[in-house]
């Protein structure tokens, strides 16, 4: 049967419209991806655009002194970069024994399985609530139930810097509990999918040579998936870093440098949700400043945490 | 060893459960210890929620919903401002971050798995999504609210959709992105393999496939925007009345709870409950329908 | 090793170390194995054979209590181990795996130095004696100790998967059990690294009760004395396959005179 070589060619040949949509399409989704990339650049790019002046004005000092003064034009970030530091670590301190403990006992079998998965739910739905209402929460709830145990500490402990002040509402260390209850989610999502992801062999080998359940955990699994715990906790340090609203609310807002955990502060994040909007001329530039630090940090944390994951994951 | 030459019978081995050795006490003490961590961990779940219904609940009426916020020194009035404002402000962020969003996943998963810019796209939007909130409102006062590029319009709903969408933007492409990579390439290479282009490929045959795994992390990522307060403090501002278009200031749920919370007055503390309530039940309906979708996946 | 037993139930002079009695075994109400009487004798090495799907190794896991780890896996019937039941409520599992040692289909070392690799198990099993000697002496009788003597600080994930085998089995020797259960040890290595490992087993038996999962019917002939066959028919009105021991007699007989038509048809390769 002879065919007709016009036919072959049209049977082969894709017309020109749709070689330039697929073209097209390619270079779309090129130009949309790199939106992420001209978003941080500008990010970055701003924020130190911005902070240009006050970096001329005042430079290092600017990390080691604690006067905020808009009506001297007087400006130091220390009270709120203490703050950051303090609020993120010790919340850490205390979600991270929280955070690894519920993961493991939402894995390894203590419980039922629907029980298990209960809780790994309400877990995760405690990460969708809003950080502005768990603000208003602390506001209302935490905090006037916390502050008879505060001030126990504080008659208890005034001898140590950490505890010399009253608690007199709004302060760090609600602010903390707060960042607790935020960060908790994402360290126990993250350690959970870690233990989950250790292969069961490892599990059968442990059972086998007659390990506890708890020797099994404590020498096999959590070695195994520890690279990816310590990337959720330094996720975690990172989000409570920036943590903002929630932080805003309870911590106080002071700028006056105290090292009582008992006294109101100030976060870098909860420094810029109150000031920023409000600031003018050698402020806005120091916010800018404190932003850029802040952007510092956190990428810092950020980019640790995915070093690290990638070091330890390598090991096994 | 000769086995079979039988043998006084042996003693039964004592396999008993010996609740007083020693690993069994640190067993069942770390045991103990773990649960009263999960414990912990989801009690702030249950006296939030049960705190924001208790409060909030009692609140409900057709006014909150109809009614804008009460003028000063007023008793009557509702969130209405705030919720046709948050409305506005989130279909704008998910209008601006979905798109590109899916476009840089189907960047990452289709077109370059492993190549330098894919890699360096990939960790920029871990980088980004690590960004705090707060910072996405600075970024975005400093670029378009201060410099009123928008027309001349400085505070504005689209300037508030915008920072949203910079919070959005990485959830989506990395949930494109590994919604596209478990399509199994089978798949890819059948549709290849017939004739068909990579766009519809990734249009017809992938994206299908694997739009449902988007599609919860997409509503996640909704869900989260419509909590956000920080970005719209000085973004889209706020406004104790009805929206007055794109290009105007709105008011949103979030920052009408952050400033109402801290208002000495009882009609306000109030309907920042309320509000919270509303908010608080929107976001976690949100969440048992990413849920849903993605159980309706494994199906 | 002197057999002298000719008959499907052991002789009286015979010492009945592992006996499964009316043993049924089901995941979340699907019943994987049923009526399983088996008498495993001590000292010798013992076989399960079967197409896939018929719960041999299902069985085996039955025998250590490895089963636990699995959701709604379920037990019905008796396990007996030396007269005593294993599935009593009051039994400890982890008594009863120090006591019966397994080796798994895939290596398996622990992500540690192949000296904690066998240190590990036998310093939670209380050994309190001269590690070093220990290692050395397990890494011998696994056969394995020439490779590996070299770099014992090194990773278990570094050897070979036909070392990393041996390293298991060394590991299991390491806490001194009475029993040693095999789950197809051999499927995922190479030709070699099998045959080194049967060689090994012919030293094993002198010391340690072995059962074997095996569905490579001439390593049943080569290594062990008894073989039990499991087959698995289609459920009336269920929708999965039961698995049921169908023959278990020594190994010559199994092989050479088998009183069933299935394991005839099994063994002269007519299907599985």
């Amino acid at each position: 049967m002879p065919i007709d070589p016009n036919d072959l060619y049209r049977l082969r040949r894709r017309p020109p419209s749709e070689k330039q949509l697929d073209t097209g399409f390619h270079w779309l989704t090129v130009l949309t991806a790199s939106t992420v990339a001209i978003v941080l650049v500008l990010i970055l790019a701003i924020v130190f655009h911005g902070s240009l002046e006050s970096m001329g004005l005042y430079g290092w000092r600017f990390l080691v002194t604690s006067n905020w003064n808009p009506v001297d034009d007087e400006y130091g970030a220390l009270t709120a970069i203490y703050g950051t530091m303090v609020t993120s670590l010790v919340s850490l301190l205390i979600a991270v024994p929280l955070g690894v403990g519920t993961a493991i006992f939402i894995t390894e079998r203590f419980i039922p399985r629907p029980l298990r998965e209960i809780i790994g739910l309400m877990v995760e739905l405690l990460a969708a609530i809003p950080s502005v209402v768990l603000g208003l929460w602390a506001i209302f709830v935490l905090e006037p139930a916390l502050r008879p145990f505060l001030t126990w500490l504080h008659v208890t402990l005034k001898d140590i810097p950490l505890f010399s002040t009253q608690p007199l509402g709004p302060g760090m260390t609600p602010a903390i509990l707060v960042l607790v209850v935020m960060i908790l989610p994402i360290i126990t999502a993250i350690s959970r999918d870690s233990l989950n992801q250790v292969p069961i062999r490892l599990r059968q080998a442990a059972y086998g040579v007659g390990s506890t359940q708890w020797s099994a955990i404590l020498h096999v699994i959590l070695p195994a998936s520890i690279s990816g715990i310590v990337g959720g906790v330094m996720l975690a340090l990172g989000r409570a870093m920036g943590e903002t609203m929630a932080v805003t609310m309870i911590i106080g807002n002071s700028n006056n440098f105290s090292w009582s955990l008992l006294a109101p502060g100030n976060t870098i994040a909860a420094m810029l949700a109150n000031q920023f909007g409000e600031a003018d001329g050698s402020q806005v530039s120091s916010l800018m400043y404190a932003a850029f630090v802040l952007i510092l940090l956190t990428l810092v944390v950020n980019i640790l945490a995915q070093l690290l994951v990638k070091r330890l994951s390598l090991k096994y | 060893m000769t086995s079979t030459v039988a043998q006084a019978s042996r003693p039964i081995p004592d396999l008993r459960y010996k609740p007083t050795r020693s690993r069994n006490i640190i067993g069942i003490a770390l045991t103990s210890v773990a649960g009263l961590f999960s414990l912990v961990a989801v009690l702030p779940l249950f006296l939030v929620l049960s705190y924001v219904l208790y409060k909030g609940a009692s609140k409900l009426s057709l006014d909150l919903f109809l009614l804008e916020q009460p003028a000063p020194g007023l008793e009557v009035g509702g969130i209405s401002n705030a919720i046709q404002g948050s409305i506005i402000v989130t279909l704008i962020a998910s209008l601006l971050a979905i798109p590109i969003g899916i476009g840089g996943g189907v960047f990452l998963a289709e077109y370059s798995r492993n190549g330098w810019f894919a890699n360096f796209i990939r960790f920029g939007t871990n980088v980004l999504s690590g960004v705090p909130s707060i910072i996405a409102g600075v970024f975005i006062y400093s670029a378009i609210v201060s410099t009123r590029i928008l027309f001349g319009h400085a505070y504005s709903a689209v300037a508030g959709g915008m920072a949203l969408a910079v919070l959005m933007l990485p959830t989506v492409i990395k949930t494109t992105d590994e919604g596209l990579k478990l399509v199994s390439d089978d798949l890819r290479r059948a549709a290849l393999g017939v004739g068909a282009s990579r766009f519809v490929t990734t249009i017809r045959i992938t994206l299908p496939k694997a739009s449902r795994s988007i599609a919860t992390g997409i509503v996640l990522s909704i869900a989260r925007a419509a909590g956000e307060t920080a970005p719209l403090i000085f973004t889209a501002l706020y406004s104790p009345w009805w929206a007055e278009g794109i290009f105007n200031p709105v008011g949103s749920l979030s920052v009408l709870i952050f400033k109402f919370a801290t208002m000495p007055y009882e009609v306000q503390n109030e309907l920042a409950w309320a509000a919270s309530f509303v908010l608080v039940a929107f976001i976690l309906a949100l969440n048992l329908v990413a849920r849903w979708i993605n159980t309706f996946t494994s199906r | 090793m002197t057999v002298s037993a000719t008959t499907a139930t052991p002789t009286t002079g015979e010492e009945i170390c592992l006996s499964l009695e009316n043993v049924s075994i089901s995941y979340g109400g699907e019943e994987a194995v049923r009526n399983v009487y088996c008498a495993i004798p001590r000292g010798q090495v013992t076989a399960f054979i079967g197409p896939s799907g018929c719960g041999k190794s299902t069985v085996l896991r039955a025998l250590n209590r490895m089963n636990d780890l699995i959701d709604n896996c379920t037990l019905s019937g008796r396990v007996v181990f030396d007269g005593a039941d294993l599935y009593h409520p009051g039994v400890d599992p982890v008594e009863v795996r120090r006591r019966i040692g397994m080796v798994f289909q895939q290596p398996n070392p622990f992500p540690k130095s192949i000296f904690e690799n066998i240190a590990f198990g036998a310093r939670i099993n209380g050994y309190t004696g001269d590690m070093d000697e220990l290692v050395e002496r397990s890494l011998r009788q696994a056969a394995v100790w020439d490779e590996c003597k070299d770099k014992l600080n090194e990773s278990g994930c570094s050897l070979s998967g036909g070392q990393q085998q041996r390293l298991c089995i060394a590991r299991t020797i390491a806490i001194q059990p009475e029993v040693i259960l095999m789950d197809e040890p051999c499927s995922a290595l190479d030709p070699i690294s099998t045959l080194k490992i049967e060689e090994t087993m012919h030293e094993l038996k002198k010391t340690f009760t072995i059962v074997i999962v095996t569905h490579n019917m001439q390593q049943a002939v080569r290594v062990s004395d008894r073989t039990a066959f499991f087959n698995a028919e289609a459920q009336e009105g269920g929708s999965g396959k039961v698995g049921y021991l169908v023959e278990f007699n020594e190994t010559d007989k199994i092989f050479n005179a088998p009183t069933q038509q299935a394991t005839y048809d099994y063994v002269s390769g007519r299907f599985g």
